[in-house]
């Protein structure tokens, strides 16, 4: 399965100066981040920070106030069908066979495909069931097999994982740092939770008020193994992503000592 | 297990009209033909006699074909107006109020003009029944447009599929279940524009052969003739639901889960 590596590179993302406004309310404020081809970064931030804006920006699913987004130096002016963007619902049309579901993501939506895509996420003995018959993690599987399926050079992936129980994630995890490494695609992930994002990404991006307001390397060797160096880089970023909300968490703090 | 789950559902289906056959029969005993409600039996030797000089076969066949003529042909009106609407905000906003207006005007309260303009030939029939059934479908299938999962039409645009296969893949199945729905009503509603359009101007069809035999004071044809309205009413909606259960054969397991 190591096939692609070299065939699928990874998209290059640029983005300069990006800024999106609902309204008067602006979101996201001059962005500007570099992702290399076959790069994995994490996205983390505060609730309704602009993580999701941002991916919508990319593959076009919302245009920009203001500033440019690339791929490969190619503006982004349509949604292109190597960038797949993996939702926090699986979002599988239910009148169609799982596999049906999985086709939908090649453009000759071959039976074949679907099977050993479907393979590559272990559900190749669900292909014919219904996605209703399917537990919360199958079904996530299942749109990630149809992502997988057109050969992604782009994988945007918001929270995809943030409704599975703590077990299906880890396995999850693992799952999409496999075929992230088989396949060599790009891939942005946004999350809630600091240590999946340590665990998964190169590098992990904190959005604050519509800017980017730290870029962190994680310097760990992979596969990564939840020791203090890992804490270390967890804190620290956990520490950042508080820092915002200090007054929150001092009061939290003292209210702790109080009791 | 399954077959005897049907046969109980059949029995129950029938129980209340076979009641009601049983309780005709009995009611019935001691009075002959001439009198005003007419016992089972007579209208059995009606059925044999209207067989054999083919009088039955033919005005069945009749108004089955001008049924299922008017009810296409609304339908596929209705149809195509609810997608049209249902995909384009301009036209919703351009052909909603007069779709209204024709809606609101009872289609029966049409059948003077129609038999104006159309004679009381088959145009008239089919046109009032076109009219009697377009709207259910038209109104149900802009519904179940409307309210697609917006989601998932988001999941296809990012998937890069063509408008058409947005249609054909998410929008049409997604309203599909309402559609169903509207398609149930308008079959009722073909079969009272039928019966009503075949009793006031026809010469042929069963709701003439009601009509004819008031003349000569035929009670067994009369009774014979409602009850066949009955069963070919039952029969459409049977269909339908035939139909129904294999296109939403999804939808079965999507409610169970
Ligand atoms: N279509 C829209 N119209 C108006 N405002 C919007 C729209 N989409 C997003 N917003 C606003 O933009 C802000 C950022 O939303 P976004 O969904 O990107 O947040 P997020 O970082 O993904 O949050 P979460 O972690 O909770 O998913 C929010 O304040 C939201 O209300
Ligand atoms: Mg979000």
């Amino acid at each position: 399965m190591k096939k692609m590596s070299e065939e699928v590179q990874g998209f290059k993302i640029e983005i300069k100066n990006l800024s999106k406004s609902f309204g008067v309310t602006e979101v996201l404020k001059d962005i500007n981040l570099t992702v290399e081809p076959g790069e994995f970064i994490a996205l983390v931030g505060q609730s309704g920070c602009g993580k999701s804006t941002l991916l919508r920006l990319i593959s076009h699913l919302e245009k920009p106030t203001d500033g440019k987004i690339a791929l490969d130096d190619l503006e982004v002016k349509k949604i292109n069908p190597a960038v797949r963007y993996l939702f926090q619902e699986a979002r599988l049309l239910p009148w169609k066979t799982v596999w049906e579901n999985v086709a939908l993501g090649s453009k000759d939506r071959s039976k074949e495909k679907a099977e050993i895509a479907l393979q590559e996420v272990s559900l190749a003995d669900k292909a014919e069931e219904w996605p209703s018959v399917l537990s919360g993690g199958q079904k996530q599987r299942v749109s990630l097999a149809r992502a997988l399926i057109g050969e992604p050079k782009l994988l945007l992936l918001d929270e995809p994982l943030g409704a599975l129980d703590a077990l299906t994630r880890i396995n999850m995890q693992i799952l999409i740092e496999k075929l992230w490494k088989e396949q060599g695609f790009t891939v942005v992930l946004v999350t809630h939770d600091v240590g999946e994002a340590v665990y998964l990404a190169d590098r992990v991006v904190l959005v604050e008020d519509g800017k980017i307001s730290l870029d962190k390397k994680i310097t760990l060797a992979r596969p990564r193994v939840k020791d203090n160096n890992f804490a270390y880089f967890e804190r620290f970023i956990l520490n950042k992503v508080m820092k915002n909300g200090e007054d929150i968490a001092n009061e939290v703090a003292d209210q702790t000592y109080a009791i | 297990m399954k077959n005897k789950i049907q046969v109980t559902d059949i029995i129950l289906a029938w129980s209340i009209p076979l009641i009601g056959l049983v309780l005709w029969f009995v009611v019935t005993l001691h009075q002959n033909s001439a009198s005003l409600f007419p016992p089972p039996t007579d209208v059995f030797t009606a059925v044999k006699r209207l067989i054999k000089d083919g009088t039955l076969a033919e005005n069945i066949e009749i108004s089955a074909a001008r049924g299922a003529v008017g009810f296409i042909i609304g339908g596929v009106i209705g149809f195509l107006l609810g997608v049209i609407n249902g995909q384009i905000l301009i036209a919703e906003k351009i052909l909603n109020t007069p779709i209204q207006m024709i809606r609101n005007v009872p289609h029966l309260a049409l059948l003077p003009l129609i038999l104006i303009w159309f004679g009381i030939g088959e145009t008239a029939k089919v046109v009032l029944i076109s009219l009697g059934t377009f709207f259910p479908i038209y109104l149900n299938t802009f519904h179940g447009i409307r309210y697609v999962d917006s989601s998932l039409i988001e999941m296809g645009k990012t998937y890069g599929l063509t408008r058409f296969e947005l249609f054909k893949d998410i929008i049409f199945p997604g309203a599909m279940s309402s559609i169903m729905i509207g398609i149930r009503q308008s079959l009722g509603r073909m079969w009272l524009t039928l019966i009503v359009a075949e009793t006031v101007a026809a010469k042929s069809g069963i709701g003439f052969m009601a009509t004819n035999a008031r003349e000569f004071m035929l009670m067994d044809v009369i009774v014979l003739s409602l009850i066949i309205y009955a069963l070919l009413g039952s029969l459409s909606d049977f269909v339908a639901g035939l139909i129904e259960k294999r296109i939403l054969r999804w939808h079965a397991n999507y409610r169970k889960a």
